[in-house]
């Protein structure tokens, strides 16, 4: 009997996800559930000063204790040259502070014990001597002539700048701007927030001693990446390093840098011929690990009267920490922050970007977005709706003046994107029907009337993800392409590696039902391998929504070239010759003769019993994937919300989320993951920051400071789709792990400011809490 | 977690728990559903050398009614008062801060009295226990005593405790007559502390405002007894105005610090709108009492 494609759960299917048993039922494995024979214990010593001169270490104490093994110093790290180590942006990092410590919570030694405990009571015991320096906490400041310099490490630096960069056409934009009837401009901070992922970071390091070989099982979302990094830093070969990536409990980004921690243990178990186990606790994640965001930035849209767009114009200033450990690639130094023209057909823009080392910690990475993708994202979506305030239109009227029109794609941005496929209005339009929004409007009125505040905001946000086609992308020199290696094994079941990382996307599943659509196996007969390097082809890793633009690519490239040779296979077994065979998924046919059929079951078992001897036995191969352009998906957010006048609280009444993502593998696990990213983008929104006091003192260390949404304050979400496929990808599928979070946060905050935008209302800065909605209107109405 | 290095001890009877801390109190914590201790542990805020458990003993997780009173245990928990029967319609205020504390996970171990022990500014008991007028009964191993709970809170994360005391008893006296009140709290997620909260008690004599309890959390060193506010209304009629410039009192009594949660200023501006909602909800109960 035919297996159709309905049986086999292909694309396009809501099967349930593969993974979730385990996680379920606690039967998953991650890094801190690893225990090794002799396996020793690290805790690291952080800095409580935010800038301050290290006069000594003295670990004489905390090495007398019993059950300490080893206190690891810089100095130590030093004599292996393993003191400074490379970040994703290609400046250098302290793994452990010498010379001087750079933020509060930075790496400056780390005990090794018999148990955790120890480990950290020899912790209290080393004495650390600290001559205290002015802090730099505020990064205009920082780039003032008098500021401290806090790089003072590298020889090239005499400031605090860590870049400078700018793209777009500064004239064109500039004689834009001359002509315009009207401007509209905005100052916005994007405020500093944390991936904070439920699983910290961690690792078990395993040198073997004898052999060299280091097993290095750590939370890592690019373990390859990672591999090749460690192989560069530690001058380990690189056929010695296996890194394992078990179960991880959430990345975001955060899992993206190589980290201290991981370098530490590492020396620490070559030097001692041990396993050591490294696992930070909560508090450590949010002080040290890489933070997202942080974006000082100022736009300015040239307008004609009539609300035609003609210009962009911004200029931001990112505060990069003591380290520029952005994860970003080479070519670009402010990530893909110039698709901050969005949505618009903008026949001109320029961006101008600076940078400021100051004493905070390290990151700057992609936290659930696609390269800074989300702070130009928010942007562009605040400004116009202030442009449409501006102009006296409905800011759902001035966006679809603007959008890119769907007959314009492919689409060449000005700043040189080449937007793949869109229809923009389609999108915005099924939103405004199913949240009603000319009715809204009209309550709005009628309540304004009564003296109540009711606000409507939108954003309809592009994204560009799926990096990357090689020519333009690579991380430290490393092409952005991705694979997979499919083995079909005689039984017809099958075994895919894939380079790619999940951390909860969902991949068991989904990179299943590609093989499934396109080969006919059933997803509960294939599974997905990933994360061990000595197990899987090279590849690039999971964030910036890359997997399915990627190794998703490669899962069906590698799948059809395997059908390729399944099919000389079946006219070899069926005795006809390969024109007269047909595919329906799952089996070969004979054109005319249904019945005389081989299914891909079938050709397996032939592949290893019964091949054609011009052929090379087994079904078995890999692809890597150079993606032929990066995936645009896109779609608009409506968000209602009611605010109390007297605290200032707003409560979300309606969230409305369209998105375009393509073709989608597995529309539930789509959802899933919108529900997840509009939840986080709720966060940043309402709630999350963590901010410094003047002598760089961090606050937000904690769950109880750093506030993470429960299902109780998270929004209900109403999701809808359209489709339009992405014409290169080789079933039409993009990226759509991230679109939530870079589109959500600009319509949440467009929600407040719209219900105080009849008071004048312009701007709140995010977290946008009560307080600032309550200051706000006591702005407004002793203004007015 | 990895705390300091203490010892533990879990008694079986509070004479047990009492004569370890007469002989050992200064170094000693008492332990009851940890929610405020575990974290201090965690951090290595606090190393006592001695951990007493008091889970084990026996008679403490009481929740009822009696000689005119609400008395509360000391290891009656958050939850077990959030799911009582009998405070809805006798002790609404302390109906409405239940469900207010923290979160579930939080309530099904943290209890009253070791909430009002640990005399955090921004815990919710003190506050409901201030307005409501309780008593709070310790024991030694020498005696008992009986304190007022505005006796008892004396700054922040301190208490009239000594150590070799434990709490046994919270004792709210049953609100007389037609009375109402309520608890208002804004927090930025649940689980938080207060960004601000108040309690609000009130009673009605023949139509005017009789005992009126106004208390305020997260805005000062302690929780506050609005004492200005609360005479205000005492004897007076409750009308609009009334209740305004009981709130405005209020938020005089408060003396709250600019912080991420928002300014000084917006702080008392929430103590007022709570103060006057409280009073308008409280008013309500108590004519349908
Ligand atoms: C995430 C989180 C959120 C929270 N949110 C809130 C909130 O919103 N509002 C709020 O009010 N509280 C909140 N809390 C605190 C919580 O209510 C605590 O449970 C409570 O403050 C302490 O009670 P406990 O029984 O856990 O005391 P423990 O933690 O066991 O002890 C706290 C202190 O009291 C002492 N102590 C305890 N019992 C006695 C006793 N019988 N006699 C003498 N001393 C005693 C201890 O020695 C210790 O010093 C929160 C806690 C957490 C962890």
């Amino acid at each position: 009997m035919a297996v159709t494609e309905h049986e086999i759960a292909g694309v396009g299917h809501s099967i349930k996800r593969k993974e979730d048993a385990r996680f379920i039922q606690g039967k998953g494995t991650y890094v801190d559930d690893i225990s090794l024979p002799g396996m020793l214990h690290m805790a690291i010593l952080r800095s409580p000063l935010a800038h301050a001169r290290i006069v000594s270490i003295d670990a004489e104490r905390a090495q007398a204790l019993p059950g300490v093994v080893a206190v690891v110093t810089g100095e130590l790290l030093g004599q292996h040259n393993l003191a400074w180590m490379p970040t994703m942006s290609g400046d250098t990092q302290a793994v452990f502070a010498t010379d001087k410590v750079r933020f509060q919570g930075q790496e400056v030694a780390a005990v090794v014990a018999e148990d955790a405990y120890t480990a950290h009571d020899a912790l209290e015991l080393i004495d650390v001597e600290y001559d205290p320096l002015p802090a730099v906490v505020d990064p205009k400041k920082a780039l003032e002539p008098d500021a401290p310099i806090i790089r003072d490490d590298k020889d090239d630096q005499a400031d605090n700048r860590c870049y400078r960069w700018e793209t777009g056409d500064k004239s064109a934009t500039d004689r834009a701007f001359e002509q315009a009837d009207v401007v509209v401009s905005l100052d916005t901070f994007y405020p500093r927030c944390h991936p904070s992922p439920l699983e910290t970071c961690g690792i078990v390091a395993d040198v073997n001693p004898v052999t060299g070989k280091a097993t290095l099982h750590m939370t890592s979302q690019a373990p390859h990446a990672h591999r090749t990094v460690f192989a560069l830093v530690a001058g380990l070969p690189e056929q010695n390093i296996q890194i394992k990536t078990p179960d991880i409990g959430g990345g975001f980004g955060n899992k993206v840098p190589v980290y201290p921690g991981y370098v530490a243990a590492t020396a620490a178990s070559l030097l001692l011929g041990k396993p050591v186990k490294w696992v930070e606790d909560r508090s450590e994640n949010l002080i040290s690990t890489g933070f997202a965001r942080d974006y000082h930035m100022h736009g300015e849209l040239a307008m004609k009267r009539d609300g035609t767009m003609l210009a962009l114009r911004v200029h931001l200033l990112s505060d990069n920490g003591a380290f520029f450990a952005d994860a970003q690639p080479t070519k670009v130094k402010a990530g893909l922050f110039h698709i901050v023209t969005g949505s618009y057909d903008l026949p001109a823009a320029h961006v101008s970007a600076e940078g400021a080392y100051t004493n905070k910690a390290p990151g700057g990475v992609a936290y659930r977005c696609s390269f800074r993708v989300t702070e130009a994202s928010y942007m562009i979506e605040r400004l116009v709706q202030n442009a449409a305030y501006e102009l006296g239109m409905d800011p759902a009227e001035l966006r679809r003046k603007n959008f890119i029109a769907p007959d314009k794609f492919p689409y060449e941005s000005v700043t040189g994107f080449v937007y793949d496929s869109g229809n923009y209005e389609a999108a915005m339009d099924l939103a405004l029907e199913k949240v009603g929004y000319k009715e809204l409007r009209d309550e709005q009125k009628r309540l304004r009337e009564d003296g109540k505040l009711l606000g409507i905001g939108m954003a309809s946000f592009t994204e560009v993800v799926g990096a990357g086609p090689a020519k333009d992308y690579d991380i430290l020199g490393l092409k952005m392409f991705d694979s997979a290696e499919l083995r079909v094994h005689p039984t017809g079941k099958a075994i895919l590696k894939i380079g790619v990382q999940t951390q909860g996307q969902g991949h068991e599943t989904t990179f299943a039902q590609i093989v499934a659509s396109e080969l006919g196996i059933p997803p509960e007969d294939i599974l997905v391998q990933y994360g061990d390097t000595d197990n899987v082809p090279y590849g690039m890793g999971t964030y910036a929504s890359r997997s399915t633009p990627t190794a998703g690519a490669a899962t069906a490239m590698i799948s059809r070239k395997l059908r390729d040779k399944a099919k000389k296979i079946a006219a070899h077994t069926l005795e006809v010759s390969e024109d007269d065979l047909e595919w329906e998924t799952g089996r070969f046919f004979v054109k005319g003769a249904p019945d005389k059929a081989a299914t891909i079951q079938d050709v397996a078992f032939a592949a290893y019993t019964n091949h054609p001897e011009d052929l090379e036995a087994g079904l078995e191969g890999s692809h890597y994937y150079n993606p032929p352009n990066m995936t645009y998906p896109f779609g608009t957010y409506v968000v209602v919300v009611e605010i109390d006048e007297g605290t200032g609280e707003w409560k979300v009444r309606r969230v409305v989320a369209v998105d375009d993502c393509g073709v989608r593998i597995n529309p539930m696990i789509v959802e899933g993951q919108l529900h997840g990213g509009l939840a986080e983008g709720f966060a940043i929104a309402a709630m999350q920051l963590i901010s410094f006091d003047e002598d760089g003192n961090c606050i937000g260390s904690n769950f109880t400071d750093y506030l993470l949404p429960t299902s109780w304050e998270t929004p209900n979400f109403e999701t809808f789709a359209t489709v339009t496929p992405s014409p290169h990808h080789p079933f039409g599928a993009k990226g759509v792990g991230e679109s939530a979070t870079v589109g959500s946060p600009a319509a949440y905050v467009n929600a407040v400011v719209d219900a105080l935008a009849h008071l004048g209302v312009r701007n709140l800065e995010m977290p946008v809490t009560p307080a600032r909605v309550w200051e706000a209107l006591q702005e407004a109405r002793s203004g007015s | 977690m990895f705390p300091s290095r203490f010892e533990y001890v879990a008694p079986r009877s509070l004479e047990e728990a009492l004569s370890t801390l007469a002989g050992r109190g200064d170094e000693a914590k008492v332990l009851a559903g940890g929610q405020s201790l575990i974290p201090l542990l965690k951090l290595r805020f606090a190393s006592p050398a001695l951990i007493v458990d008091l889970n084990r003993v026996p008679g403490l997780s009481y929740l009822e009614e009696s000689d005119g009173h609400l008395r509360i245990g000391a290891l009656a928990r958050n939850r077990d008062v959030v799911a009582s029967q009998t405070l809805e319609a006798g002790y609404p205020t302390i109906a409405a801060a239940a469900p207010l504390v923290s979160d579930p996970i939080v309530r099904n171990l943290g209890t009253v009295a070791g909430s009002l022990a640990h005399a955090d500014p921004a815990g919710d008991w003190g506050s409901v226990m201030l307005a409501l007028g309780a008593e709070v009964t310790v024991r030694s191993a020498s005696g008992d005593r009986t304190i007022p709970v505005a006796d008892f809170l004396v700054d922040t994360f301190t208490t009239s405790l000594e150590p070799t005391e434990v709490i046994t008893e919270i004792r709210v006296p049953k609100p007389e007559g037609s009375s109402g009140g309520t608890y208002l709290k804004l927090e930025r997620k649940v689980g938080d502390f207060a960004t601000v909260a108040v309690a609000v008690q009130l009673a009605l004599d023949d139509g005017r405002i009789g005992r009126a309890g106004i208390a305020l959390t997260a805005v000062g060193p302690k929780n506050i007894q609005a004492i200005d506010a609360e005479r205000s209304l005492a004897g007076a009629e409750p009308t609009p105005e009334s209740f305004q410039e009981a709130a405005r009192l209020a938020a005089d009594a408060a003396s709250p610090i600019s912080d991420v949660r928002g300014s000084a200023d917006y702080k008392r501006a929430v103590v007022r709108t709570f103060v006057q909602r409280g009073l308008d909800r409280a008013l309500e109960l108590a004519r349908a009492s």
